[in-house]
């Protein structure tokens, strides 16, 4: 089922530090968190930013620390993915790991502007600007990596993969 | 067709005879480490998998550093969760007074050794592979399926090899060398990469300066630095630990994404200016910036070479009046050893700051947070937007050396600047 929602367009490299400062990192409450995401961006943004919406931006989104509450915060602020030209791989490991939807597709960024409505079909990596009418391709992810998609997160894959073995164990 | 030294540690890791980069691996973990900020989603996270222990306490390092001592009752209830939970898994804990700085501590601990593969719930865990480990951060729920599993999965990463050829020049350090690497690459120029540090100059290179340099490998978005073992890492390893270990090298026709060659005579001392680590210029182009603030400590620059390089510039000279210097020792053992060399008493006189051993100020988080419009020299490895304290505060990145000459003279400055 393809999502729909609207563009908040940011640039290269926003860093985590921006994403959640970490004068907030004295809690793990994603609702907390997400009163201040993008903050040192954009002091606005929380305020503006509403469910079902969409973060497009450049290269090397998410860089800098490996804080979670980054991907937290964004999911908990009722962002329902990242569309980006490049992700750091810190950030997109937590993304996938929490179920948050991130798509690297750097034809898409370069011609999406704040107020599109954009159209994302993970499953087949394409993303559709619905202003321009235009379809991109977006980089297909592993089957490892769909894998923790498909379970819902690093945890249930995790938990199936433990319950198989105590099943195999069980059954020895 | 041989291998890198990244990919005989994950291959070695994974039981298999070879990997390649790009493949997906399933890897064995020698040591997983989390902090204050990041342990307690962590914990909350591993008990939600419903087991009871960590796969080996051995291996799980507790460090709190970040926001300690607490500096409020949120810190304090952080850090508590992860107190509580490390003492009752047994795990290993280095408590304040006895420790320091995670990336500083686990070194002087020899708990990261090569051939290791060693994660983290912190971006700077890379720091270790100066010891020839593997070593990479990853979030929490990373490291909570690792704490529960003793394994976790990797992505094989291209190597690109580093060859820096010349001779050092005189207060040209470590630091100057990962800085002008990244400026010349950029911020995403080894994204997923392992940057693998070679050459003359390298050889020659002091373990602090090559720890710097692992530090700061995930500002180049690598997803690891690292450097062969030789008589150095040798030496570092037969003062701390008794623990065997099996360094890697890498094979002469291992494959390499991409060889840079960098002759680094004619390096002068390095900055980088807001608000990325890859905006590097020399200290002495900077002009008359002035500053506020100068930290000198962090787990890329709080050990003892780096406290001994400032302390010689600070000797007899005194922190200029609009400056406020604060140095922070990376750990407890550096503090000791601090003392007794005298070198606090050289910070004390030139009218700086020796703080606890913390993180503190590198993150905004305290001990020298910076108001709206002002600007810090710093020997931390970040100066993204805020990141000390006010957006629309600044932060410079620079060596001790350079971080103490700024001090003295009220603005970015080489320390070649000094009569």
């Amino acid at each position: 089922m393809p999502m729909r929602g609207r563009v908040w367009k940011f640039g290269d490299n926003i860093d985590t530090d921006v994403i959640i400062p970490a004068r907030y990192l004295v809690t793990i409450d994603p609702q907390e968190l997400a009163q201040h995401v993008m903050e040192d961006i954009d002091p606005e943004f929380a305020s503006k930013v509403r469910p079902g919406d969409i973060i497009v931006a450049g290269r090397n989104f998410g860089c800098g620390s490996s804080r979670e509450h980054a991907p937290i915060a964004i999911k908990a602020a009722g962002v329902q993915a990242v569309v980006a030209e490049s992700f750091a791989r810190i950030f997109f490991r937590n993304a996938i790991n929490i179920g948050l939807p991130v798509v690297e597709a750097p034809e898409a960024v370069r011609e999406t502007e704040t107020g599109d409505e954009l159209e994302i079909d993970t499953e087949n990596g394409i993303v559709r600007n619905l202003r321009t009418g235009k379809t991109y391709k977006a980089t297909q992810y592993d089957e490892f990596i769909q894998h923790i998609i498909r379970a819902g997160g690093l945890l249930n894959a995790v938990r199936e993969r433990l319950a198989a073995r105590k099943a195999a164990e069980a059954g020895q | 067709m041989g291998m890198t030294m990244a990919e005989k540690i994950l291959a070695r890791a994974a039981g298999r005879s070879r990997v390649e980069p790009g493949e997906i691996v399933e890897v064995a973990v020698d040591l997983v480490m989390t902090n204050d900020i990041t342990a307690p989603l962590s914990i909350a996270e591993f008990k939600k998998l419903g087991v009871e222990r960590v796969f080996d306490p051995k291996k799980v390092v507790f460090v709190p550093d970040h926001f300690v001592p607490a500096k409020d009752i949120k810190a304090a209830e952080q850090s508590k969760i992860m107190r509580e939970f490390a003492l009752e898994q047994g795990a290993i804990y280095f408590e304040i007074g006895r420790a320091g700085i995670e990336h500083v501590v686990l070194p002087e601990h020899g708990l990261t050794r090569p051939g290791m593969v060693i994660i983290g719930a912190d971006s700077h865990t890379c720091t270790y592979g100066a010891f020839n480990a593997f070593a990479t951060g990853m979030g929490s729920t990373d490291i909570a399926a690792a704490m529960a599993t003793g394994t976790t999965w990797m992505r094989v990463p291209p190597t690109i090899k580093f060859v820096y050829t010349g001779k050092l020049p005189p207060f040209v350090t470590g630091k100057d060398l990962i800085l002008y690497t990244i400026g010349q690459i950029g911020v995403d120029g080894a994204l997923y990469a392992c940057m693998e540090f070679t050459g003359p100059v390298i050889d020659e290179l002091p373990m602090d300066d090559r720890i710097t340099m692992a530090n700061m490998a995930i500002e180049a978005g690598a997803k690891t630095g690292i450097f062969a073992c030789d008589e150095k890492t040798h030496a570092w390893l037969a003062q701390v630990t008794t623990e065997p270990y099996e360094p890697v090298e890498s094979d002469p026709d291992a494959h390499y994404a991409q060889v840079i060659e960098f002759d680094v005579s004619n390096l002068r001392p390095l900055v980088a200016l807001p608000h990325l680590p890859s905006n590097v210029r020399p200290a002495d182009e900077v002009r008359d910036l002035p500053i506020d603030q100068v930290v000198i400590g962090s787990c890329t620059n709080g050990r003892l070479s780096d406290l001994r390089i400032a302390a010689e510039i600070l000797k007899g000279r005194q922190v200029h009046p609009r400056v406020r210097c604060i140095v922070i020792p990376g750990s407890q053992e550096v503090a000791k050893q601090a003392t007794k060399e005298g070198l606090v008493d050289i910070f004390l006189e030139a009218g700086a700051v020796f703080s606890v051993s913390t993180c503190g100020p590198c993150l905004g988080g305290y001990m020298g947070v910076l108001a709206k419009g002002e600007r810090c020299v710093s020997t931390t490895n970040r100066n993204f937007r805020g990141r000390m304290g006010h957006r629309e505060s600044e932060v410079i990145l620079a060596s001790p050396a350079v971080a103490a000459a700024s001090a003295v003279l009220g603005r970015v400055a080489s320390p070649f600047e000094l009569n």
